[in-house]
């Protein structure tokens, strides 16, 4: 059967493709060197539209509207530009009532996008231009340490780490956050309460990176303006060890912190980023492969969700699990020493 | 069926679900097609994978081990037709259920009309609706067309006015529907239904024809203002989610190809073979099967050959969990439970089980929390279809089930469940059913690879149901009584074809069971008492003939609605009994 890896890497080629969510302009070129902060490509759009009912504000039929428009599709309008005129004995306009640009002119109607907004593609991660995604965005090749987790509240930022985790089951309380981490990305354990993220928004901090957060936090989560990645899940999990080791023995390094929402079907996990230097080009990871006697594990789920392990034994066949169930599992040995039987569904190898 | 009429042609049939995929194997045997064996893997359209192919593989080379029968080349590729070796198949077809809920904005003229129907038919399928317009919107036309355009909807079903009936408003509102589907990226514009007003087919196809990222046409799911048919939209509106899915998922263009065009959704294969079998066995009330799986919890019933199905993706066990707070309090899913747990360790474990969907429960504590979850997506589900009965249906007053013939349940917490017992027990207390019925467990997730694999053979369906597929969990008979916990509610005798009998006095609150083996038929006498009914009418006493299977006949006097206490220790330990009544 085939495992999920979860890349807990100290070092690796990491290629991520960046991509503006509507077409744009790409500003990025072949072989650029970037910094996570740079703007790769931008794109406007409409917030709202206003449509223009020529035909009826006028009493006339869609045709005889037609007549009587002044603009075009495309056309640019400052705010009162006159849009449609009926000149005779009443002579009557319509004006822009908002500054925008023409959509669509016809069928006795103009529809108008207003509040133009501006969306900027950031490059998300320091390294190399590889390729151009026409009017969408590029994609970015560097060298580093790489940290997938599960959960990310839609932001990416970066700066410099600073653990505040002395041991994977630690917490992370708001007495923690001082105003000389303003600016940095917080390493930390396991969050519960809502005074810590804001106690962060406050500084404010460039990303917290945690082990995991209670389910009920996830709407303040998601509302604050840096971002938060749950490396190990909802709950009051600790830190895998394997990220925990990584990510303390890093502090004091430049990371970015990608915490976009995950597409489970086209894209990848949330994940920091940190940037190494190389002196030769390491392999990229494999996103899978096939579960053998050896691997280091991490348990997804029961029966010790988070922790780590080494598959000791891969039995032919259903095994009965301790829930009574029967599915293919593994015998882990695992890293408090005790071992069990788990369900491959749930096992991630980690590499 | 004469075997002159049947066709020597394998069929795999292969269900992509969001946490397995099932290959099974149909063949003919003796001049009738069998079910052979069945092989599953886990789903693969998830990140780090990414192709459903995959898993669909590993799942047909699990099958070829049980068979023996080669059906992957060395290079993994299907071999068909099947080869003078006995390599291979003739014929795919298959089923997806796999995939993010598809985002519908539906349109009608009419709330309680058009709208209604349009939002039954959005429920036929993996929907979740983000937005709704009808002719009571008080927004303007472009705050209508903004909230499309924001509401980023994969598909939009329209509907709307009689056939020749009205045809102004309908048009208005196209139009928002028309202009916002022109605003939105090309690769991004929604799968357009419509199944409206008739007349109005060439206009939309004028206004929308040309924006949509796919535009189909269907008959009116309203042709008069009393009747409602949503058959012909519904087969549309299956074909266009499987275009969907071909766009979302990597793969299903694959499976497509193997399967010469024959996928559907599985929800809607399920709906079609239910149908098909109240048709078949004319069953005279009702029908009745769920299914449990990681992307929606989907329920079809047929009454009098008429289906009514819901599919659910917020009752789903999967990606969707975290989100079931909003339709049920904890404190619902907790009263399943047989253990003291934590209310925290539920929550989380709702929000956990949502990062993971294919991840299995390894500790009891789990199994039991997975399966009193199960039951509340389960008993919302029916619950929310049941609204949906035809009015024949809907006979009881405090909105229980109408009387059922047969209940056939699937999905992986039901099929793959520690025991059958355990199984029977989930479909107990979520249903809730009334009468006397018996129950099957489809172990391979059969019935909707049948609801497929019948568009290629109709007559695949009935006999691969007749040589025993599904495991029969025997006859259930609930009764219904207003009485104390405690008091006698009916004596029930068993006579067995030897002419030895099995007693049971039943108690109110409880549940007896009386052995009776897979392929035996025995009589079943029942005197009510306190003017109880035991499936015959209140206080009525009387014979069925019932059949046997795995439990037997259980006898369920639990009350319906199901009462639990309202004192914790006191419900576990009532719990526990139960449990334990059918075999742990």
């Amino acid at each position: 059967m085939l495992a999920p890896v979860l890349h807990i890497l100290p070092l690796t080629t990491i290629v991520r493709e960046r991509t503006l969510p509507v077409a744009g302009k790409v500003s990025a070129r072949i072989d650029q060197r970037v910094n996570p902060t740079d703007v790769i490509a931008e794109a406007n759009f409409a917030r709202e539209h206003v449509l223009l009912d020529v035909a009826r504000t006028f009493g006339v039929s869609a045709n005889a509207a037609d007549k009587l428009i002044k603009v075009n599709q495309g056309d640019k309008l400052a705010q009162g530009a006159l849009v449609a005129e009926m000149r005779g004995l009443a002579p009557r306009s319509i004006k822009a009532p908002r500054a925008g640009r023409v959509m669509v002119a016809g069928g006795g109607q103009v529809l108008m996008e207003v509040g133009d907004a501006r969306i900027e593609l950031r490059a998300g991660l320091p390294g190399v231009v590889t390729q151009i995604i026409p009017e969408r965005g590029a994609v970015i090749r560097t060298a580093g340490a790489l940290i997938q987790g599960t959960w990310g509240n839609g932001r990416i930022d970066n700066g410099l780490m600073v653990s505040l985790i002395e041991k994977p089951d630690a917490e992370l309380s708001a007495d923690r956050l001082d105003v000389s981490l303003r600016g940095s990305v917080i390493l930390g354990g396991r969050v519960r309460d809502i005074e810590t993220l804001r106690a962060a928004s406050e500084l404010p901090v460039r990303g917290l990176i945690v082990s995991s957060l209670i389910s009920s936090l996830l709407q303040t989560a998601v509302q604050m303006r840096y971002p938060i990645i749950a490396l190990d899940g909802f709950g009051a999990m600790p830190m895998n060890t394997a990220a925990f080791t990584l990510l303390t023995g890093n502090n004091k390094r430049e990371v970015t912190v990608n915490a976009e929402h995950f597409d489970r079907y086209g894209g990848n996990p949330p994940e920091v980023i940190i940037p190494l230097p190389i002196s030769s080009e390491p392999e990229e990871p494999n996103p899978y492969q096939a579960f053998a006697v050896g691997q280091r594990v991490r348990m997804r789920r029961s029966p010790h969700p988070g922790m780590l392990g080494a598959i000791s034994n891969l039995p032919d066949g259903l095994s009965v699990l301790p829930s009574g169930l029967r599915a293919p599992a593994a015998e882990v040995k695992l890293e408090n020493g005790e071992s069990a039987l788990v369900p491959l569904v749930n096992l991630e190898v980690v590499g | 069926m004469p075997t002159s009429l049947v066709q020597n042609e394998s069929i795999l049939a292969i269900e992509v679900g969001a946490a397995v995929t099932r290959a099974a194997l149909f063949d003919v045997v003796e001049g009738q097609y069998r079910f052979v064996a069945a092989g599953q893997a886990p789903t693969t359209a998830e990140s780090p994978f990414k192709d459903i192919g995959i898993g669909v593989r590993e799942a047909i080379s699990n099958l070829q081990h049980v068979t023996g029968s080669k059906i992957l080349n060395s290079d993994r590729n299907l071999i068909a037709p099947s080869q003078a070796d006995g390599s291979g198949v003739d014929a795919v077809v298959a089923t997806v259920s796999v995939g993010p809920s598809v985002r519908t904005v539906i349109v009608g003229l009419l709330n309680d009309v058009s709208l209604h129907s349009a939002r039954r038919l959005a429920e036929s399928t993996y929907s979740r609706v983000v937005d709704s317009l009808d002719l009571s919107d008080q927004r303007k036309p472009e705050q209508q067309l903004d909230s499309v355009v924001r509401s980023r909807p994969d598909l939009v079903i329209l509907t709307g006015g009689t056939d020749g009936g009205a045809s102004r408003s309908i048009l208005k509102t196209l139009e928002a529907v028309g202009l916002a589907c022109y605003l939105m990226p090309m690769e991004k514009r929604p799968m357009v239904l419509y199944a409206g007003n008739q007349k109005l087919a060439n206009d939309v196809q004028e206004m929308l024809g040309g924006h949509a990222g796919k535009l189909q046409l269907s008959y009116n799911v309203r042709p008069s203002l009393e009747t409602e048919d949503l058959g012909p939209a519904s087969r549309e509106l299956a074909g266009l989610v499987t275009k969907l899915r071909q766009r979302q998922i990597k793969g299903v263009d694959e499976l497509y190809m193997w399967a010469g065009g024959n996928v559907l959704p599985t929800a809607y294969a399920q709906g079609r073979m239910i149908r098909f079998l109240s048709r078949l066995y004319e069953s005279t009330r009702g029908l009745l099967s769920v299914d449990v799986g990681a992307s929606a919890t989907s329920v079809a019933a047929g009454f009098g050959g008429e289906l009514t199905l819901g599919t659910y993706p917020q009752f789903g066990l999967g990606e969707s969990l975290g989100a079931l707070l909003q339709y049920t309090e904890l404190e619902d899913i907790m009263r399943w439970l047989p253990l003291d747990i934590s209310p925290n360790v539920v929550r989380e474990y709702l929000f956990q089980k949502s990062l993971y969907p294919g991840a299995l429960p390894a500790t009891k504590d789990e199994q039991a929390l997975s399966q009193a979850i199960a039951r509340q997506a389960l008993h919302l589900a029916v619950r929310t279809l049941q609204k949906d009965f035809p009015a024949s249906a809907r006979v009881s007053q405090n909105g229980s089930m109408p009387p059922l013939d047969l209940i056939v349940a699937g999905g992986g917490v039901i099929s793959d469940g520690v025991s059958l017992g355990q199984s029977l027990l989930l479909l107990l207390d979520a249903i809730q059913p009334v009468g006397i019925m018996p129950i099957l467990i489809d172990q391979n997730n059969l019935v909707p690879l049948l609801g497929v694999a019948g568009e290629r053979h109709n007559y695949l369906p009935a006999q691969v149901i007749d040589s025993g597929a599904f495991i029969g969990l025997g006859t259930i008979l609930s009764v219904v009584a207003s009485a104390n916990y405690g008091e006698p509610v009916l004596r029930a005798k068993l006579t067995y074809s030897d002419g030895t009998d099995a007693r049971a006095d039943v108690k109110f609150g409880g549940l007896e069971i009386l052995p009776l083996p897979s392929g035996q038929t025995a009589r079943l006498s029942l005197q009510p008492l306190a003017r109880a009914d035991a499936g015959l009418g209140p206080g009525r006493s009387g014979g069925v003939t019932v059949t046997g299977g795995a439990l037997g006949v259980v006898i369920d006097a639990r009350g319906r609605p199901l009462q639990l206490p309202s004192d914790p220790v006191r419900r576990r330990e009532l719990i526990k009994k139960w449990y334990y009544t059918v075999g742990g």
